[in-house]
């Protein structure tokens, strides 16, 4: 028979706060893993694409001069760092489609009826989730570049380049999940994604050096987030790890490791302040 | 006792208004009908009490908490089964339950066994461990419901709970809600469905262009248009005139009473008669000013006879009216988080 008292059920619940955060984060999380489990097609689409450009790019410019570019490295060095943050700045940026998804199909009215201890749940989960993704995707990048003989890093580059995504994949889920509360459904979250990608790529030191583009480009370039998660990555593959070390010569002027990374941590703050408000009054 | 109070709600959608200062007063431990067409406010008003949307202005009480401003301690006393049933299709139905556990922060055991009692008791065995995409209607009406009764809360809230599903699906929900009010669960339930209300509700309001118009026991509201209920048409399609002038014929009959014109239905009109004897006096009357009996239906009065009552249409054609002035793109777009 059915028993409907709710005395009973109030004895055999989590009674810990941050138990009750933990038992609706987890399950939360867990629901988005099963759902790639079972569909695994996003996971290996996010690490295939970078590898076909690491295939084709480098052999595109295999038979460039070993002084092409700066450090006498080979194109396939070079690359590799800026594919390794592309593929977590593109993970990052579908970050806000389960959201949107669960908008559309009423599923997040099921999230928001529910008791949760902290609405912030929602988002953590997700946050979890597109970074532990963006994470294995670009180590799988990492493994093939080594396969491929263009090097790995030692143990500090290993930290450094953790950071350095950690950094980005906050900064760019944040922007992610604000245009999923934010746009009217998914035909426009994706429009955006589609039209981000690409030009932010292009427009950074991903694929060319600051000195090789036009003065225009070479601004936009040296504004460009992305580049400055690339270069501190590109420093932990070809030097030993020296953050005082200038990585960037912007058109105005010169910009270290440090910096790289601080213009990153205040980036991803920013945004977190950005889109906080509208997640709130959105989860409320 | 009053488990639900709403106060003076108002609710647009743009320039829709959806709610136009409902008022309702649902006991504790009833089960609660609210009749009305598709577009009558309806669903607003339940999404109000689940803490799922906010009301442009009044009060909502729940189980004597404030739900505009006690959220979390409403949401943990209600289980809301929406109209549009939202489930992960990846998931099987088992995980979906689990998943559902957690938002409410059942522990391990006491979740499993949770789970077992509604598996059982929905008759849902023998696919709850499917993933929710193979699913039919029902099959996801009985997860959906299961998902709102696993706290075991206090209040239970459905929305058009039966719509489209099949003959078993249906009798086990409605099996099931029967149970729940034994067991003094609160139950509100929304529906377009004379029949669903008039076999379930103990209480039931009706509720018209966003407010309620009749509220009350089933029964007490049929009894209280005091007869039979008679559909008379003169001509299979008469017109306005026509159906005014047999109108003032009639309303002046002993024992007539409540004469409608039904502008929707040919201009047939609706009336309710004292006894059996009125109708054939009526026949007589119209005789002597030319008029035919083309067709005269004689019923125990119904739901639909308190709505017709209080607006001059069915239900059904105040829903073919509704269904062309709605812009769903908009509510939907306005009622999204």
């Amino acid at each position: 028979m059915i028993t409907t008292n709710s005395s009973l059920h109030y004895g055999k619940e989590s009674k810990n706060d941050m138990n009750q955060i933990l038992q609706e984060t987890s399950a939360l999380t867990w629901r988005l893993f099963i759902q790639l489990i079972r569909r695994p097609s996003t996971l290996f689409a996010g690490i295939l694409q970078p590898l076909i450009w690491l295939l084709l790019f480098a052999a595109l410019f295999s038979k460039a001069p070993i002084d092409f570019l700066p450090g006498n490295s080979s194109y396939g060095e070079f690359l590799g760092a800026g594919l390794i943050v592309f593929t977590a700045f593109s993970g990052a940026l579908n970050a806000g489609l389960p959201v949107m998804f669960d908008r559309e199909f009423g599923f997040l009215n099921r999230l928001l009826v529910a008791p949760l201890s902290s609405r912030s749940s929602i988002v953590i989960s997700s946050v979890i989730y597109i970074t532990t993704i963006s994470l294995l995707q670009s180590f799988a990048i990492m493994a093939t570049s080594a396969l491929l003989g263009y090097g790995w890093p030692s143990l500090g580059g290993f930290l450094l380049i953790a950071i350095t995504l950690l950094l980005l994949v906050f900064a760019v889920t944040g922007i992610s999940l604000g245009l999923a509360f934010v746009l009217p459904g998914h035909i426009e979250l994706i429009a955006i994604i589609f039209i981000a990608n690409l030009p932010v790529l292009f427009a950074s030191t991903a694929l060319a050096p600051i000195s090789f583009m036009p003065e225009w480009l070479g601004w936009i370039a040296s504004l460009n987030p992305l580049t400055f998660a690339i270069e501190p990555i590109r420093m932990a593959y070809h030097h030993s790890v020296d953050l005082t070390s200038v990585l960037i010569k912007a058109p105005y002027g010169d910009v270290n490791g440090y910096s790289c990374l601080a213009i990153l941590f205040i980036l991803t703050v920013g945004l977190f302040f950005l889109v906080r408000p509208l997640l709130n009054r959105k989860l409320a | 006792m009053f488990f639900i109070q709403l106060k003076d709600l108002f609710k647009s959608y743009g320039p829709v208004r959806a709610l136009n200062g409902l008022n309702l007063k649902v006991p504790k431990g009833s089960l609660y009908g609210l009749l009305g067409p598709n577009g009558a406010g309806k669903s607003t008003a339940l999404r109000i009490i689940c803490t799922l949307l906010e009301p442009d202005s009044g009060d909502v009480e729940v189980a004597g908490h404030n739900a505009l401003l006690q959220e979390t301690e409403t949401r943990r006393r209600l289980g809301y089964v929406a109209q549009e049933v939202a489930i992960d299709k990846i998931l099987t139905g088992r995980e979906l339950l689990q998943l559902q556990g957690d938002l409410y922060h059942l522990n391990k055991n006491y979740k499993k066994e949770r789970i077992e009692e509604l598996i059982q008791r929905l008759e849902m065995n023998e696919w709850i461990d499917r993933r929710c995409g193979s699913f039919s209607g029902g099959m996801k009406r009985r997860l959906d419901l299961a998902s709102g009764l696993l706290h075991e809360p206090e209040l239970l809230i459905l929305d058009e709970p039966t719509v489209g599903l099949d003959i078993e699906s249906r009798s086990v929900i409605w099996g099931l809600l029967k149970e729940l009010r034994n067991n003094q669960t609160t139950i509100l339930l929304s529906s377009h469905y004379l029949e669903e209300v008039d076999e379930l509700a103990d209480e039931m309001a009706i509720i018209d262009k966003g407010k309620v118009i009749a509220s009350g026991k089933p029964d007490d509201l049929k009894k209280a248009l005091g007869g039979d209920r008679v559909t008379l048409r003169v001509r299979e399609f008469s017109n306005e005139l026509e159906a005014e002038s047999v109108k003032k014929i009639i309303k002046n009959i002993n024992g007539v009473s409540n004469v409608v014109v039904n502008k929707k239905q040919g201009y047939s009109l609706n009336f309710l008669v004292r006894s059996n004897n009125v109708i054939s006096s009526l026949t007589d009357h119209l005789a002597k000013e030319n008029f035919e009996v083309f067709a005269l239906s004689h019923s125990r009065p119904s739901l639909d006879d308190v709505y017709l009552q209080a607006t001059g249409k069915t239900l059904m054609d105040a829903e073919l009216e509704l269904a062309g002035k709605r812009d769903f793109k908009l509510e939907n777009k306005k009622s999204m988080r």
